[in-house]
C-alpha cells in the first residue's frame, strides 16, 4: 500500500505549501502584490525554529510559537519599509520591490551566517503506526494537525474577529474602507503580520519534516506557494488550502511514479494550465476591466 | 436620406453575472445620420458602444455593420471594418507624440512589412512618408499640427478630446462612435466642437453615433435620438418628439431635460 | 533623409571603437581578463535590449527571459559539439529555436496581463531550465562540455546587429503599435491594431536575440549547466531593463554596462553583490521608479533645440 503512504506525505506537503500560501493569497487580496519575499519569511522562520530547538533546547511548540512571533514582526517590517510607499506605484515596481527585498534577505543571512546548510534537530516522536497497511510516521500526523489547528484558527480570525471584518472589508475596496473609518495602514500591516506567522509557522514544520533547511530553503517552496494560491484562486482563504493540499498530492504522485527530478516542473505545467485555462483560479471569479 | 441602412442592431443585450446590463437593444443608423444616444448615469450607454465596437460580446441579438455580422469580430476587427470611437475618460497613449497618437490610427494606411521597416527598405521610408502626411491633414483639421511632437499627456484637457477625435478619425471608419465628447468643455469648446464634428461629418461623409449629457449639444445637433434607461430602449424619434416624451421626462426626472 | 544620417553616424562611431578594440586585443594591449569582461558586457546588452523589447516597449511583464537564453544556449552547443557546425549557422539556429520557443510560451500566455504574465513567464522559463537538467543528451544536472568560440567580433557585431533591429522596429509603425499596446491595450485594439499580434511578435522578436545571446554565452564558457539559467540569471536581465528605465533602450544598454562592470568587480564577494543590487533595486523602485532614463533616449539630450521649431504649448 505504498500509494496510502504517498498520499500521506502529499498532504504533508500539500499542508506546509498551504501555510505559506495563505499568506500570499491574504497579501495578494488586500494590496495586489506578489510578495516575494514571503518565501524568505517562511526560511527565517525555519531558522528561528532551529537556533531555539538546538540553541535553547525549546521544544516544539515554544519553537514554534516563536518563530511565529519573530516572523509576523519581520512580515511588519517589511511592509512598513518598503511596501507602504509602493501604494500608488505602478504593479511593475511593486513586483520587482518584492523581487528585491526577497534577494535581499537571502543574501543577508548568506553574507551573516554563511550558505552551508544546518540539521534539524529531531524533536517529535519518530515512531510509526501501520495504517491500511502503510507505515505512516506520528511526525506527518502532528504536522498536519498543527497545520490544520492553524488553519481553523485563521478562519477564526477573518470571519469572526473585527480585525478579520476589516482585512476582508479593505481586500474588497480600499477607498470604501477608509471612508467607514477602518485604519487601513493597520489592516494591512495586520494581514502581513497574520500572513508571516503562518509562513513562519510552515518554516519551523518543515524543518521538522525535511531535516535540512539553508538560506535559499524559500525560493522553490515559495513560488510553488504562489502557484497554491493561484490555483486556489488568489485572494481567497479556502482556495489557497485546497491548492496547497492538491499541489502537495501532485508532486508526491509525480515523485511516486519515478519521476522525481520532474516534480518541481509538475507545478509549474500546473501553474500555467490553470493561468491559460482558468486564471480566476478554481474557486475564483472571472472579473472584467471597465471600459 | 435614402434607405440605405448602415449599422443595424436587433434585440441586443448583455449579461454581467446575473446582471443584464443592456437588453432589448434596437438601433438602425442610416448612411450620413447623426444620431444622439442618451440616458441617465448607469443607463447602459457606454456598455452599448462597447459591444458595437467589440469590446463586449453580446450575449444575444444580432450587430449588422454595414450588411456584415459583427457579433463575435475583436475590436480590431470592428475598427477595420469601419467603426471607430472615442472614449468617455479620454484613452491616449500617453508617452506617445500627438503626431504618433495618430499614426498609431493609421496603421493600416501603409503596408510596409516588419522585414522591411527592420532592413529600412524603399517601402519603409514610402510607407512612412505617407503615414506622416496623412496624420498631419487629420491634425490640422483639428488645429493640433502646432503641437504634434508633443507628448499627448502634455496636452490641455479639451485639446486631448480633440485628439481623440482625430485619432478616431484617423482609423477610417465609416461610423464614428463619440462617447461624451464634450464632457468637461466650457459652453465655447462646446460650441466650438460641434462645428467641427458638423465640419467632419460632411468632409469624410461620416455617421455619427454620439453618448451626450449635455442636452442642448444633443438636442441642438442631433436629426434623431434614442434614449436608454435601466439598459432598455424607452424612447426614440426627433429631438421634439424626445423633449415632450413622458417617459424620457420620468427618467430624466430631476435632471436638466428641458434647457 | 536627415534621420538616417545621424543613423549612419552612429553606425560609423559603432565600428570605429570596434576597430579600437579589436586592434588592441590582436595588440595584446587588451588582456584576457578585459577582452572577456567586453564580451560579458556585449551578451548582457544583447540580453538587455533584447528584453527591453518585450517590457520596455510592448509593456509585457516578462520575467523568464533566462529560459530563451537557455533554448539559445544549449541548441548553438548542440550545433556546433554534436553537429560540427560553423559557429555562427549555430548562433542562427539557437536564435530562431528560442524565437520558437518565444512563439511557444507566448500564444497562450500573452492573453494574461500583469502580475499574471510575469509569473507564468517565471513558470515556463523554469520548466525549459528543467527539461535540460533532465535531458542526458545535452549533460543533464553535469552540464555540456563546449568549446571556446566567442569571440570579441562576434559579441560586437551581435550587439551591433541586436540593436538596429531593434532600434529600426521600435522606430516604424510596427513599433509604434507595440508602444500603443504598452500605453492602453484597449484603445490601441480600438484603433485597428492587432494586439495579439504585435505582442506574440514583440515576444518572438525579443527571444529571437535572447537566442543569440545564449549561443555567444554559451560558447564563451567551457561548460554550460542549467543552474545557470535559474530565477537569478532572468531577475539579472530584467534588473538591467528597470534601472535602464522601461521604455528606454539607451537607458537598458547604460544599465547593463554599469552592472555588469560593478558584478565583474566583485565576482570575489558573491554575497555582497547581491546585497548592492537588491539594495539598488528596491531604493531605485522606491524612489525613481522610472529609472536612470525614464522613457528618454540618450540621443534625445542632443537635440533638444528641434522641439522649439514647432508650436510650444507655453505660448498660447
Amino acid at each position: 500500500m505504498e500509494w496510502v503512504q504517498q498520499l500521506v506525505n502529499g498532504i504533508s506537503l500539500g499542508s506546509i505549501y498551504a501555510l505559506i500560501a495563505l499568506g500570499y493569497t491574504m497579501v495578494y487580496g488586500i494590496i495586489k502584490l506578489i510578495n516575494f519575499a514571503h518565501g524568505d519569511v517562511f526560511m527565517i522562520g525555519a531558522f528561528i525554529g532551529f537556533y531555539a530547538i538546538s540553541g535553547w533546547g525549546l521544544g516544539f511548540f515554544p519553537a514554534l510559537l516563536l518563530a511565529m512571533v519573530v516572523c509576523a514582526i519581520f512580515g511588519v517590517l517589511i511592509e512598513r519599509i518598503a511596501y507602504k510607499r509602493l501604494r500608488n506605484a505602478t504593479r511593475i515596481a511593486a513586483l520587482i520591490t518584492a523581487i528585491g527585498v526577497s534577494l535581499l534577505i537571502e543574501y543577508s543571512v548568506i553574507y551573516f551566517r554563511g550558505a552551508q546548510p544546518e540539521a534539524y534537530p529531531d524533536v517529535l516522536s519518530k515512531s510509526t503506526f501501520n495504517f491500511l497497511g502503510a507505515q505512516i510516521s506520528a511526525q506527518s500526523i502532528m504536522i498536519l494537525s498543527v497545520s490544520l489547528s492553524l488553519m481553523i484558527i485563521l478562519q477564526f480570525i477573518v470571519h469572526k474577529t473585527k480585525i478579520g471584518k476589516a482585512m476582508r472589508a479593505v481586500s474588497h475596496d480600499v477607498e470604501a474602507a477608509r471612508l467607514m473609518g477602518i485604519n487601513v495602514d493597520n489592516t494591512i500591516s495586520a494581514t502581513f503580520a497574520i500572513g508571516s506567522a503562518l509562513a513562519g509557522a510552515a518554516g519551523v514544520i518543515f524543518g521538522v519534516y525535511y531535516t535540512k533547511i539553508d538560506p535559499l530553503m524559500g525560493v522553490i517552496p515559495g513560488v510553488k506557494a504562489f502557484v497554491a494560491a493561484v490555483l486556489g484562486g488568489i485572494g481567497i482563504i479556502p482556495g489557497a488550502m485546497a491548492g496547497g493540499m492538491v499541489l502537495g498530492v501532485v508532486e508526491s504522485i509525480v515523485s511516486a511514479l519515478g519521476f522525481s527530478l520532474w516534480r518541481d516542473a509538475a507545478a509549474f505545467v500546473i501553474l500555467i494550465l490553470i493561468l491559460i485555462f482558468r486564471p480566476s483560479g478554481i474557486f475564483g471569479k472571472n472579473t472584467r476591466e471597465k471600459v | 436620406m435614402t434607405n440605405n441602412l448602415l449599422l443595424k442592431v436587433e434585440n441586443v443585450g448583455i449579461q454581467f453575472g446575473g446582471l443584464k446590463a443592456v437588453q432589448g437593444l434596437n438601433l438602425e443608423l442610416f448612411q450620413g445620420e447623426l444620431i444622439g444616444l442618451i440616458g441617465p448615469n448607469g443607463a447602459g450607454k457606454t456598455t452599448s458602444f462597447n459591444m458595437l465596437t467589440g469590446v463586449y460580446k453580446p450575449t444575444e441579438g444580432e450587430i449588422l455593420f454595414d450588411g456584415k455580422r459583427t457579433n463575435n469580430m475583436s475590436p480590431h476587427q470592428v475598427t477595420k471594418s469601419g467603426v471607430s470611437r472615442t472614449f468617455q475618460n479620454i484613452r491616449l497613449f500617453k508617452e506617445l507624440s500627438v503626431l504618433d497618437n495618430v499614426k498609431v490610427a493609421n496603421h493600416s494606411l501603409a503596408k510596409h512589412s516588419i522585414f522591411s521597416s527592420v532592413f529600412r527598405l524603399p517601402s519603409f521610408f514610402s510607407g512612412e512618408a505617407k503615414m506622416e502626411e496623412v496624420s498631419i491633414e487629420f491634425l490640422k483639421i483639428f488645429g493640433l499640427d502646432k503641437y504634434k511632437d508633443e507628448l499627448s499627456k502634455n496636452l490641455p484637457y479639451g485639446m486631448q478630446r480633440r485628439l481623440e477625435i482625430a485619432r478616431a478619425l484617423a482609423a477610417g471608419p465609416k461610423l464614428l462612435l463619440l462617447d461624451e465628447p464634450a464632457a468637461g468643455m466650457n459652453p465655447q469648446e462646446t460650441k466650438d466642437l460641434m462645428d467641427l464634428i458638423a465640419l467632419i461629418r460632411k468632409r469624410f461623409d461620416l455617421t455619427i453615433l454620439l453618448i451626450e449629457h449635455d442636452m442642448g449639444l444633443v438636442m441642438g445637433i442631433c436629426e434623431r435620438i434614442y434614449v436608454l434607461d435601466h439598459g432598455q430602449l424607452i424612447a426614440d424619434g426627433t429631438p421634439e418628439e424626445i423633449r415632450n416624451n413622458p417617459k424620457v421626462i420620468e427618467a430624466y426626472l430631476g435632471e436638466e431635460v428641458t434647457e | 533623409m536627415k534621420k538616417s544620417k545621424v543613423f549612419w553616424l552612429y553606425a560609423i562611431i559603432a565600428l570605429i571603437v570596434y576597430a579600437i578594440v579589436q586592434f588592441m586585443i590582436t595588440s595584446d594591449q587588451l588582456d584576457m581578463y578585459y577582452s572577456n569582461l567586453l564580451i560579458t558586457i556585449a551578451i548582457n546588452i544583447i540580453l538587455a535590449v533584447s528584453l527591453h523589447l518585450v517590457i520596455g516597449i510592448t509593456g509585457q511583464f516578462s520575467i523568464g527571459h533566462a529560459g530563451f537564453l537557455a533554448v539559445g544556449a544549449y541548441i548553438s552547443a548542440i550545433c556546433t559539439m554534436h553537429f560540427d557546425l560553423p559557429f555562427p549557422v549555430a548562433l542562427f539556429i539557437g536564435a530562431v529555436v528560442a524565437a520558437l520557443a518565444g512563439l511557444v510560451v507566448g500564444i497562450p500566455s500573452l492573453r494574461l496581463k500583469g502580475d499574471y504574465l510575469a509569473i507564468a513567464t517565471l513558470g515556463f522559463a523554469e520548466i525549459i531550465r528543467i527539461i535540460f537538467l533532465n535531458t542526458d543528451y545535452v549533460g543533464g544536472a553535469a552540464g555540456m562540455q563546449i568549446t571556446q568560440m566567442t569571440t570579441w567580433t562576434y559579441a560586437f557585431f551581435g550587439v551591433f546587429i541586436t540593436v538596429i533591429i531593434i532600434a529600426n522596429f521600435t522606430k516604424s509603425r510596427h513599433g509604434r503599435a507595440c508602444i500603443a499596446v504598452r500605453e492602453d491595450e484597449i484603445a490601441a485594439d480600438a484603433m485597428g491594431i492587432n494586439t495579439t499580434y504585435y505582442k506574440v511578435v514583440a515576444f518572438a522578436l525579443g527571444s529571437f536575440f535572447a537566442g543569440l545571446a545564449g549561443g555567444l554565452f554559451s560558447h564563451n564558457f567551457y561548460i554550460i549547466q542549467p543552474s545557470q539559467f535559474g530565477f537569478l540569471k532572468s531577475f539579472d536581465i530584467l534588473i538591467y531593463v528597470v534601472l535602464g528605465g522601461l521604455g528606454s533602450l539607451s537607458g537598458a544598454i547604460i544599465a547593463a554596462i554599469l552592472l555588469t562592470v560593478v558584478s565583474m568587480y566583485l565576482t570575489e564577494f558573491p554575497e555582497t553583490r547581491m546585497i548592492i543590487y537588491s539594495l539598488v533595486l528596491i531604493i531605485v523602485m522606491l524612489y525613481r521608479p522610472s529609472g536612470l532614463m525614464g522613457t528618454k533616449e540618450i540621443t534625445d539630450y542632443f537635440k533638444l533645440g528641434k522641439r522649439s521649431k514647432g508650436g510650444n504649448l507655453d505660448d498660447q
